[in-house]
């Protein structure tokens, strides 16, 4: 009965692994990236890819899931965090192969549903209780950027709920379920017409800077930091830039 | 012991081992592992010497409380629109009978993240019923209403078919008898039917309350997520994953040891059908 138990234990798992075939090493690399990374991180591995012919494989999540998946031995050759927090957590755990270095760089700003139905002007009119306002919690990255901007403008804000990802920030406001958010630049640019943006001052005290490094898991390191050049050179950086990121 | 379980004779209706072929076991184990390798994979992961601290922080009693309180809550109101619903899908027959029945059934098999954005399209500021709601000054979004909302818009399937389930296995000959000695609908409801269907009530109770307390998709995307309103047990435990990965597990055996509980409870009181 022991052995019947351990067998069939082992068994999904043989299945699985047959899946998972070990790939050509010398030209495809597997990269995980934040999520706010999704649209330009995609075209940058396109580029990438016609560039030099390496096949680029994406893992776009929240920063902390991925670093919970590179901890439990998720195999990846890059990795690009929202925020230096969960970037030295990884580093840390003795994960990188490479020090991390910041590419990219990203403030918040205030969207509104389009037709802005509660004249939202600025940071200060969020504090009130009339209008409804979302914003992510303190324990993302958005969140505490948010937190941060609060403070450094003085101003008590009194969310209506605080989402654990600023993509449902963005999702309350386009819905016109919510009269105000704070999310980011970049999340901002993607939502185009269905949001109306306000940039306040405040924000630019405020900078969530962006890592990248190669990961100690690569079974192509070379590869990888080709990759990562790429990122923080010309051509990446002009995707960066068009996609609203800041300089690094 | 599991193991042998599945093949265990069953002298309630008279199947023996001799009729499953051995090597069902091999499927049948894998199933079991697949299910528990899991459970003892995540109560391995706990921390026990801050498990107490953990699951205290005012954060967590507060979900834990939030949690309770709408679980509770949309119970009840299961129990009150549910009990209803399924004495009219099991006593009458109509046309469209079938189709309300699969409509009633629908949203335990639905996506719940697809059930809350449906419910913000109905209870939402610019929803089907909220616009004229806010007329009102009702106010249903970002609101705890609005978790029980999802809660027993989840839950109710549940609660519904384990009590037409009861319904069915009911004596029609009781109810007959009852009639002919001049009780009216009310009076044979009261005292004949509902206390009959008591087990199958509690133990679809117990099966909403334990859906309710689990829910997930449907309030994070209906209700938003605010520490002391909105923010239930699971939606804590999402959030503590990004921070603090040991609070996470910690909540979360405290829902599996919530969830062995239920199964417990709804196991011993299920009524022999």
């Amino acid at each position: 009965m022991k052995r019947l138990l351990a067998f069939a234990s082992a068994l999904p798992l043989m299945l699985l692994s047959a899946c998972a075939s070990p790939g050509e090493p010398t030209d495809a690399i597997q990269v995980f990236a934040a999520a706010s990374l999704t649209e330009s991180f995609t075209e940058i591995g396109e580029q990438f890819e016609r560039d030099t012919g390496v096949e680029v494989s994406f893992n776009f999540a929240g920063s902390a899931d991925l670093a919970a998946q590179l901890d439990q031995g998720a195999p990846a050759d890059v990795f690009a965090s929202a925020d230096e927090v969960t970037m030295d957590r990884v580093e840390a755990a003795g994960l990188v192969r490479t020090t991390p270095a910041i590419f990219a760089s990203n403030t918040l700003t205030i969207v509104t549903p389009d037709d802005n139905p509660a004249a939202v002007e600025d940071l200060t009119d969020l504090a009130g209780d009339e209008i409804i306002t979302v914003v992510c919690a303190p324990q993302v990255p958005c969140g505490t950027a948010t937190e941060e901007v609060a403070a450094a403008a003085d101003v008590e804000l009194s969310p209506a709920s605080e989402e654990s990802a600023v993509t449902d920030v963005l999702g309350k406001v386009r819905a016109g379920e919510a009269d105000a958010g704070l999310v980011f630049v970049t999340d901002a640019s993607a939502a185009g017409e269905d949001v109306q943006r306000i940039d306040f001052p405040e924000s630019e005290g405020v900078v969530n800077r962006y890592p990248i490094t190669t990961l100690e898991s690569s079974q192509n390191p070379d590869v990888a930091a080709e990759f990562v050049a790429f990122v923080e050179g010309e051509q990446g950086q002009a995707i960066l830039r068009d996609a609203g990121f800041g300089r690094p | 012991m599991t193991l042998a379980s599945p093949v265990m004779p069953r002298p309630k209706n008279g199947r023996h081992a001799s009729s499953s072929p051995r090597w069902l076991l091999i499927p049948a184990s894998i199933g079991i592992a697949l299910i528990v390798v899991p459970i003892l994979a995540i109560v391995l992961r706990v921390s026990w010497d801050e498990f107490p601290a953990l699951v205290t922080s005012p954060s967590s009693v507060s979900a834990l409380m939030l949690s309770l309180r709408t679980a509770g809550a949309s119970t009840v109101l299961c129990v009150v629109l549910g009990v209803p619903m399924a004495l009219v899908l099991s006593r009458l027959r109509f046309r469209g009978h079938g189709v309300l029945r699969s409509l009633v059934l629908l949203p335990m098999v639905m996506p719940p993240v697809v059930g809350g954005v449906a419910l913000l399209y109905t209870f939402g500021r610019q929803g089907l019923l909220g616009e004229s709601m806010s007329a009102l000054g009702i106010h249903i979004a970002y609101s705890t209403t609005a978790v029980v909302l999802a809660q027993t818009f989840v839950a109710m399937p549940f609660l519904v078919i384990t009590v037409e389930n009861a319904l069915h296995a009911l004596d029609p000959h009781v109810i007959e008898a009852a009639v002919m000695d001049g009780a009216g609908p009310t009076a044979v409801l009261r005292t004949i039917m509902l206390p009959l269907i008591m087990p199958g009530l509690i133990s679809g109770a117990i099966l909403a309350f334990a859906r309710a307390l689990g829910e997930f998709g449907a309030t994070i995307a209906f209700a938003g997520s605010l520490e002391g309103v909105t923010r239930t047990l699971p939606l804590e435990i999402y959030l503590q994953r990004e921070t603090d990965p040991d609070a996470a597990v910690a909540l979360s055996l405290l829902l599996i040891a919530a969830a062995v509980l239920v199964v417990g409870l709804a196991g011993a009181r299920r009524p022999a059908v």
